[in-house]
Parts: structure tokens; sequence; C-alpha cells
């Protein structure tokens, strides 16, 4: 665990821990280790008292009322329960039967989505995928022109996880609450970065995570509306009725009360630190795109959270990339495997062309970032694209005046 | 995923990278067999050009690749062991001898397969350019 560690731009993946959050956590891994459904004993108390402090901070992140605010492990469950939750409970017609309901979400849509609503067709729901635009943002437009009669629920993401684009979330919602359909919205990447109001922006069900946004990993939230319309789930875990009921098992109390205050450090910072990510992340494309010819910024050029950006640098390939700078940590949109030489379906449903996909970067910055790294990093890859393309037989083609889409090549 | 310290050599310090000329060059010239494999959409293509002598020898090779670290080691290492090497023993050279040299992991080795299809791609050009009978079956398309 010792050694220098790469310079770290993968805040999309995950984030470390503000140590302002562990201080938080620590004593109730210790000291403060008792069980908040202990009712009979200060042990108990002491844990829920840290469970409802969370619950308040959590809420004022988003504008909620903090009995709306329900603790899992992350966004993923939060995403199940929200998604298999309302389907079930909202239901035209009961299990084993078919034409139980339509339900909309996107093709880019995180796979904490896309997969309870696979599972969720299998059992007898109807959803449609909108295929993005280009520019990877989700309108009112399109999702209205979808709905049906028998629609129940719809579920779009806030900021998309791979390109960073913000779809009209506030403009959707009112939609559906105007046509009485249930809305989830995964804010996995958008809450604690961008000002959030539940009630300004027509949210019903909204969920988040905590390692994503300086808090822990294993702990997240799904806000639940009460009022407004009232919101019902149907459980996916049963046991001891924690969390109303929605949410059974013995709370993470030290985990819970470090996204807490995880939130409330990101509700205080979210602006400076915003206005920061967003000059670096300006610097990163601009400079990029001055020092080497055919790069792309994929996804809407304004409409994007600032801490991320996915650019593509053509006639090199993704990993041997990441390889030219493995002193920085991020992602690529190519997976080489022989079992997926599939490139990112997120880059894929937006029309980017294979070959560009495949020669996709996502740099994702936090808290920490610090300008020093933005020019270490835009040198690095300056370096590392100009090597690999000294090697390029496309980049060659492409000099040559070489339409590479109209080559037939052999496929192996 | 870990790559392995000749892997990483290669790509550093990749060997006999270029080409004998763009590609309409190379294609009017008979001692020159080029070799293109692979596809843009599925994340790499490699290309060797060969200078073969009248007597069928490797007397220099050149490649380009737009691949994974593991598909520029593959080619790269090619170049090197087909140089100085008849056709035929150059046509000897089976991908999971590259496999091995560059300890190359389970999923990739589809680069050593590319690599050893670009041998011998490159070869029939090289013959048909020059009148030599090509042997059909040397052509492995992997489907997938
Ligand atoms: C948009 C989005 N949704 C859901 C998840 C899953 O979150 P978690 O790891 O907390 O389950 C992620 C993280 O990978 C994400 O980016």
């Amino acid at each position: 665990m010792n050694k220098p560690r790469p310079l770290y731009l993968d805040n999309a993946s995950t984030t470390r821990c503000d140590p302002r959050v562990v201080e938080v956590m620590l004593p109730y891994l210790t000291e403060a280790y008792g069980n908040s459904g202990s009712r009979n004993h200060a042990f108990g108390w002491e844990a829920e008292e840290a469970v409802e402090k969370a619950r308040e901070q959590s809420a004022a992140l988003i504008g909620a009322n903090a009995k709306e605010i329900i603790f899992t492990s992350g966004a993923t469950e939060s995403n199940n329960l929200a998604i298999k939750g309302a389907a079930n409970m909202y239901a035209k017609k009961p299990e084993g039967q078919t034409g139980r309901g339509h339900i909309i979400t996107a093709l880019h849509e995180h796979k904490a989505v896309l997969d309870p609503c696979k599972r969720l067709q299998k059992e007898g729901f109807d959803v449609t995928y909108l295929q993005p635009p280009a520019d990877g943002v989700i309108t009112v437009d399109m999702v209205a022109k979808e709905i049906r009669p028998d629609t129940i629920l719809v579920s779009i993401m806030w900021a998309n996880n791979e390109i960073g684009t913000i779809n009209e979330i506030p403009a959707i919602g009112k939609l559906c609450h105007d046509k009485e359909i249930i809305f989830h919205s995964d804010g996995t990447q958008w809450v604690g970065k961008m000002p959030t109001d539940v009630e300004r922006d027509n949210i019903d069900l909204l969920s988040w995570s905590g390692h994503k946004m300086y808090g822990p990993k294993g702990v997240g939230a799904l806000y639940v509306r009460r009022r407004k319309p009232r919101v019902r789930l149907e459980a996916i875990f049963d046991g001891g009725g924690q969390e109303r009921g929605m949410r059974s098992g013995t709370l993470n109390i030290s985990g819970i009360a470090g996204f807490g205050k995880a939130c409330e450090l990101c509700q205080h910072e979210m602006q400076a630190e915003g206005e920061r990510l967003l000059k670096f992340r300006n610097r990163l494309e601009t400079e990029l795109a001055k020092a080497i010819e055919v790069t792309q910024v994929n996804g809407n050029a304004s409409k994007r959270v600032p801490n991320i950006t996915n650019i593509s640098f053509g006639f090199v390939e993704g990993e041997s990339l990441l390889m030219g700078i493995k002193d920085i940590a991020c992602s690529s949109g190519s997976a080489c495997t022989s079992a997926s030489l599939e490139p990112s379906y997120v880059l894929k449903s937006l029309g980017v062309g294979d070959e560009l996909a495949h020669s996709s970067l996502r740099l994702s910055m936090s808290r920490w970032t610090t300008d020093k790294e933005i020019d270490y990093t835009i040198a690095s890859i300056t370096k590392a694209v100009l090597h690999l393309r000294k090697m390029s037989p496309l980049y060659d083609l492409f000099k040559e005046g070489v339409d590479i889409s109209k080559i037939q090549w052999q496929t192996h | 995923m870990a790559y392995s310290d000749k892997v990483i050599e290669h790509y550093q310090n990749p060997h006999n990278v270029g080409s004998f000329g763009s590609s309409k060059e190379v294609q009017a010239r008979k001692d020159v067999g080029v070799g293109i494999v692979g596809a843009p959409e599925c994340g790499d293509v490699m290309q060797l050009h060969i200078q073969v002598s009248d007597a069928g020898v490797i007397q220099d090779a050149k490649f380009k690749c737009f691949g994974c670290g593991s598909a520029i080691a593959s080619s790269s290492l090619a170049t090197e062991w087909i140089k100085g090497k008849t056709v035929d023993e150059a046509l000897a050279i089976k991908n999971t001898e590259i496999v091995e040299e560059l300890s190359l992991p389970p999923v990739k080795i589809h680069c050593s397969v590319l690599a050893e299809d670009s041998i011998r791609a490159a070869i029939e050009d090289w013959k048909k350019k020059n009148g030599h009978a090509t042997a059909v079956d040397t052509h492995a398309v992997h489907a997938h």
C-alpha cells in the first residue's frame, strides 16, 4: 500500500474519502458501536442520533425532508429499490402476467438502471430505451413522445457517468408529475456536485452514492417523495423493518455518519469546487485540442458536469494510450480483451464511431486536483498520443487523405 | 491489467516502426509485401511491410499498429523474428511462440494471432506480386 501512487483522475469511478469524513466515522466503529435499533440503552440511542443527523444532512443537500431519505448500500441498491420497487408497487397487473406496465429509460444509463429494467421486462413489464442524440442529452420532448397510457415509471439519470452530460431533469420531472407517472433519477454523478432541489426539480425518487462524493464506499441513499405524490415502494430486502420497512437490515452506522458528513461538506463546497473544476476541464479540453490534431470532446459542449471530460484522440487506441500515461489513473472507452472488443456502449449509443470510441479517455477530477496535475496530464497525454501516432497505420492513411471508414477491413 | 516487462519494453521502444512508402508506393513495389489485418472498430489494426530478395529472404520489415500494448509488442516482435528469414521460415512462426515470448495473458492471445496473420498476409502479397503460387489455406480468417 505504500508504493508511490499514480496521479488520480478517475473520480467518476470513485473518490478518496475526505479525511473530515473519516474522522466522523471512526468513533462509530470503536466506542459508539451500538445498533440504532436498540431502543433501550445508550449505545442504541447514540447510534440512532448519528443516523438521524446524517439523514438531516443528506436531506438538506437535496432540499428534501429527513423522513424521505432511505439509507442503502450505494447507488446500485438505490436504483434497484427505486425501479423494481416502484414497478412492482404500481404494476397494472399481478405477477406472472404480461402487460404489467410501461417503463421509459435510456440506452446510455448505467448498468445499475439498465439491468433492473431488463429483469422487469422478463417479469412482464414493457421497457422503452430512449436512443440518445449525438450530444448525449435526453430532452423532455424525447420522453414525452414515448409516454403511453400504461406508462408507470420514467427513470432518467441526471448526469452521465462516462461523458458527464446533463439531461433535462426538471422538465422531465414536471412532465411526469403532470401525467401522474413516477419519476426516478440516478443522481450518482450529480448530487453533491451540482445544486439539487427535489421540489423545484420535480423528483420522486433520487439515487446517489457516498463514494462518488468523497464519502465512504458501500453506503448510499434513496430519496422517496412523501407528498404530492406519496410514493410507495415494494421492498427488496425483507426483515427487521428498518428504514420504514423499505430496507431491512441493521444500519451501517459509521458509513451513514460518514455519508451525512460528506453530504454536508459537498453542500458547502460545491460551488467553489465546481468553478475550480470547470477551469480545469476547460484547460484540459482546449490545451489538448491545441496540441493534438483530430481530438473530439464527447457529449454536449456546455451541458456537462464540471468534473468529467471524455475525449477521443483519433487513430490511437485507448488501452495503449493508458499504457503511455500509466502514472495517471483514468478510464478508457476501449476494452481490448478477447471476450469484449466492444468499445463503450455509452459512446456507441451516441453514434460515436467505433474507432473513435476505442480512442477515448475519461478524465474526472476531484476536490484535490491541482493546476500542476492538469499541466502534467496535458503534457503526458500529448507525449503518449504523439508516440502512438508515429506507430499508427490509421494516422498514415489520414495523412494520405484516405477515408478510413471507406476501407474494407478484414475483420478477424 | 499488468503487462509483462517485455511488452512494456516493446511499447516504449518498439522495433522497426515505419513503412517502405505510402500505400500507393508500396503497392507498386514488387519487392515489398504488404499485410494489413484487423479493423479499427475492433480496436486493432496491424500493418506489416516486408522487403524480400529475389531468393525469398526477408531483408527488412517495418510495422505500424493501432491497438493495445500487447498488439504493439506482438507486431514489434514479429518484425524482429522475420528479418533474415526466408518466407517459408517466416510462415512457420506460430502465434503461440509470440504468446510465450511476451507472456501474454489469455485475453491478449488475439494480438499474437493478428501478428501471425499479418506475416502471412504480407508474404502472400509478395508472392502474388511475384507470380509465386499462394497457398489458399495460409490465410486464417478468424470470425468473432
Ligand atoms: C451513474 C451511476 N449509477 C450507479 C452507479 C453505481 O454506484 P454504486 O457503486 O454506489 O453502487 C455508478 C457508479 O459506478 C454510477 O456512476
